[in-house]
């Protein structure tokens, strides 16, 4: 049976994790690569990379962390931030990355989605989905973290980024983001039952009863966390776990 | 030894290059390359075919580097070397794929690509049919192989694929997977296996499965 897949995410800035794990042994928690390689070996499914560095000039970096981390961890790796041309995904994909997700750049231009998962395929192509609730049943897109509304109906959207090509839907709550709250559990079943492509829930996780919420109520078939993990709360093998414990279908 | 990643400009072979690294560090004397030469291919022992994207255009760049699919006939056929197909580089084995219309792959071992039917799955309580087919499932053996040397409970693996192969004869299925119906996860026949899922990504059990390829004399 396919597993749910658990996905820790790194907040990567100028080639450094931004929040890392604290509380291993890690010679340099600030390097993405030994941050990888932690999660390799605790048995991620997968690993996101997002890429919040602001300056262009020092984007480049990242190519560097992307190849060095690809050389040394065997499980599929997203990279997401700043994604905005069919040359800025070719260069991920070429560094190592398994799929690219792209966010501002599909709300401006929905058919780079299209160009793009007909040039590598949809396989690789995510389309990061950030949607804020507006009123009880209605969530916009909204980019710039939260901070700009497009106007753009949530769920609509992510059907029309499927038919687009979009081979992977990664679900942000705004409204729950960093809270620790859980997810949007509305939202997040609304969309995975509107898409047939997986939909990776993500936002606002505080503990592994969150992520299985996600799963039972909210229907993803992923569920991505970033500071439960960070900080040490929670280990994956512990998250692993308690949800194959509650039933959910877990590579252990 | 030399092993060969056929490159035929689909998509990124690092990580396959590196997994392979990683998987011949206890062997001795074998050498990996990338190359879309034919007489790279014909020149090595065991061929590997990666391929990512649609069928139609993993055939399309095949064709198109001259030479490449007569010195795969040769080296992989006629003289029986080693070949292991992954992903859409083992559903080239087959007659025919159906991806964006009607293309006839290499006619290795008989069947056809399908797409993965949501319409044949049965309801799932967790979640509504998803397609593609993405994440680490597990595989079932249907015959014991050298290939699974090492690899025993646990046997999952990365997948991401939309279509799967549908093999005439029930004896070129080494292994198949579950999802929502039985899908094909290892071809074999003869020198040639196939595999749709992806070993390069899956971890300790993926890099036992590329060794056992290096190490195997079908």
């Amino acid at each position: 049976m396919l597993t749910i897949r658990i996905i820790p995410c790194l907040d990567v800035k100028n080639g450094r994790v931004v929040k890392g794990i604290n509380f291993i042994d890690l010679r340099d928690a600030g390097d993405p690569l030994e941050q990888a390689k932690f999660y390799d070996k605790s048995g991620a499914d997968e690993l996101c990379f997002l890429d919040i560095t602001a300056s262009s000039e020092r984007r480049e970096i990242l190519f560097d962390v992307v190849s060095k981390t690809a050389e040394n961890c065997f499980m599929p790796l997203t990279v997401g931030g700043g994604v905005r041309s069919i040359e800025d995904i070719r260069k991920l994909l070429l560094s190592g990355a398994d799929k690219v997700s792209i966010n501002t750049a599909a709300v401006d231009n929905p058919l780079f989605v299209k160009q793009a998962a007909e040039k590598f395929g949809s396989q690789c192509i995510v389309v990061a989905v950030d949607p804020k609730k507006v009123s009880a049943n209605r969530y916009e897109i909204f980019t710039h973290g939260g901070r700009k509304s497009t106007g753009i109906e949530a769920i609509q959207w992510a059907e029309q980024m499927e038919s687009y090509g979009a081979g992977e839907i990664l679900l942000t709550s705004m409204d729950r983001d960093g809270t620790n709250d859980g997810y949007d559990i509305n939202l997040t079943r609304l969309v995975s039952d509107a898409v047939s492509v997986p939909v990776v829930a993500s936002g606002g996780v505080g503990g592994p009863e969150h992520m299985l919420e996600g799963i039972m109520d909210g229907h993803a078939s992923a569920v991505l966390a970033a500071s439960i993990f960070h900080f040490g709360k929670y280990t994956i093998s512990e998250v692993k776990q308690y949800l194959k414990n509650a039933g959910v279908p877990i590579r252990l | 030894m030399q092993v060969v990643i056929v490159d035929f400009g689909s998509g990124n072979l690092k990580s396959l290059y590196t997994s392979l690294g990683k998987a011949k560090e206890d062997l001795k004397n074998i050498n990996i390359v990338v190359s879309n030469d034919s007489n790279d291919v014909k020149k090595s022992d065991k061929v590997i075919l990666p391929g990512v994207g649609t069928y139609s255009d993993c055939k399309k760049g095949l064709e198109s580097v001259k030479g490449l699919r007569d010195a795969l006939e040769e080296t992989v056929r006629r003289k029986s070397r080693p070949f292991l197909g992954i992903c859409v580089g083992m559903q080239l084995m087959s007659t025919v794929g159906l991806e964006n219309g009607k293309t006839n792959g290499l006619n290795w071992i008989p069947g056809q690509v399908v797409p993965i039917e949501p319409g044949l799955m049965k309801h799932e309580t967790l979640a509504k049919p998803k397609i593609p087919h993405m994440g680490w499932n597990q595989i079932c053996p249907n015959k014991s192989h050298f290939l699974f040397d090492g690899i025993t409970n646990e046997r999952y693996f990365y997948f991401v694929h939309s279509f799967h192969f549908l093999c005439d004869f029930e004896d070129n299925v080494l292994a198949t997977v579950d999802y929502h119906q039985s899908l094909v996860a290892i071809v074999e026949k003869e020198n040639m296996l196939g595999t749709q899922f992806h070993p390069e990504k899956s971890q300790l059990l993926g890099l036992k499965f590329l060794s056992n390829f290096l190490k195997w004399k079908p």
